[in-house]
């Protein structure tokens, strides 16, 4: 063995490396189990629950900061967008009395709403683009600007930026395309008796 | 204590590895907008320049030079870092979470400063040993900050300063960094 490896150094080479990378490999492999962070699950869980609109009017920067919120405590009835059955829903999963949706954040819109930019007046000024949480909103300086009606939540946020007020929270109206059959009369507890009911077929979460 | 005295003066300041040496430059331009970033960085830089100095001190001492493969001493030296910085990261996530949200970002981004290679590399020529080794990579790396911080802070000076045009930007930012070059390479000849 001592022989092979003075005459072929290569050898000692080869040795040295594999070992080291072998040693140092083991250490991470260690490292990665011993100092293990776990996330935050009871967070993940909340955020999947909001409706994700990022409208910012329970006065945090997003759905995930209000997650995180709900989880140190704070109110979970502050999103509008959500409404009573996500305030239900986020009541089940951290086992607490369902309040009811505290007015001062917004009101519940019992129908789906999007923003509609009455074109002839808008003047172009970009602040309603800059409110939009979503980017639903298309336009440029001094061009007038129009809302893609696909991507826009109803959450209100462009409304109060506009200097001309030209623009409207108009109903959803629906089409061939995505009508369907009323759901279920909901039961007291604000959950709908469907089995393997999930939040994309509650009506507040669909358009 | 004078050797201690003139290995730290001689890192810090004589040698600076960013502004005599020229080592190190990605970061001292890309992380010195703000003053904060500046800090963040030159924590993050300090405390993995001081571990990966000694551990490869560790490596070039015990493996290397026993089975006479010095020649191999960049690519391990780079195993080495690559190795302390992810197990610094991990162990800093781990201990100190608000240390971790300080240091977080720039922990990854100092497995390719050259600075950390150099002071290796240069720890292995200059033959210290354990003790100068750990010393010479805490200095480098507290001059590193220096500048860093030093320059940062000019830099957000300049950011509301009324420079023309041309100069605006990152062209100011070299010229800055040349002139503090220039400043620093007056203390050549001290120690």
């Amino acid at each position: 063995m001592i022989e092979l490896i003075s005459q072929h150094p290569i050898v000692a080479a080869l040795i040295a490396m594999v070992g080291l990378s072998l040693i140092f490999g083991a250490v991470l492999g260690f490292a990665a189990v011993k100092f293990k962070v776990e996330g935050d699950p009871i967070v993940e869980q909340i955020d999947a629950l909001l409706p994700q609109t990022q409208c910012g009017q329970c006065g945090h920067p997003g759905c995930k900061p209000y997650a995180q919120g709900i989880a140190n405590g704070e109110p979970i009835n502050k999103c509008p967008p959500g409404g009573q059955v996500t305030i239900n829903a986020i009541a089940d999963l951290l086992d607490v009395e369902a309040p009811t949706l505290d007015e001062e954040h917004g009101e519940e819109s019992e129908v789906q709403t999007v923003a509609y930019i009455r074109e002839d007046e808008c003047i172009g000024c970009t602040k309603c683009i800059q409110a939009c949480p979503m980017d639903a909103i298309l336009g440029a300086a001094k061009q007038m600007h129009t809302v893609i009606i696909d991507e826009c939540t109803g959450c209100d946020l462009c409304v109060e930026p506009c200097p001309v007020d030209c623009i409207d929270m108009v109903p959803v109206e629906s089409t061939l395309g995505d009508w369907k059959w009323d759901l279920p009369p909901r039961s007291e507890n604000g959950t709908t008796d469907i089995i393997a009911s999930d939040k994309v077929q509650l009506p507040e979460a669909h358009s | 204590m004078t050797d201690i005295a003139v290995i730290m003066v001689s890192a810090i300041l004589v040698n600076n590895f960013v502004l005599v040496q020229f080592l190190g430059l990605c970061p001292f331009m890309g992380v010195s907008n703000k003053l904060e970033t500046a800090i963040g960085m030159g924590g993050a830089t300090t405390f993995v320049l001081t571990l990966a100095s000694i551990c490869s001190y560790l490596v070039h001492h015990w493996i290397l030079e026993p089975m006479g493969l010095e020649y191999l001493r960049t690519i391990a030296f780079i195993l080495v870092i690559a190795v302390v910085v992810q197990f610094a990261k991990m162990f800093i996530e781990k201990t100190s979470p608000l240390l971790y949200r300080v240091l977080g970002v720039f922990l990854p981004l100092i497995t390719t400063n050259c600075a950390v290679l150099g002071v290796a590399l240069q720890n292995t020529t200059k033959a210290h040993n354990f003790f100068e080794s750990a010393l010479y990579g805490f200095g480098a790396a507290l001059g590193f900050s220096l500048v860093l911080i030093l320059f940062s802070a000019m830099r957000e000076r300049l950011a509301v300063a009324d420079v023309p045009d041309p100069f605006k930007g990152a062209a100011i930012g070299m010229i800055t960094a040349g002139l503090m070059s220039l400043a620093f390479m007056g203390f050549s000849g001290l120690v």
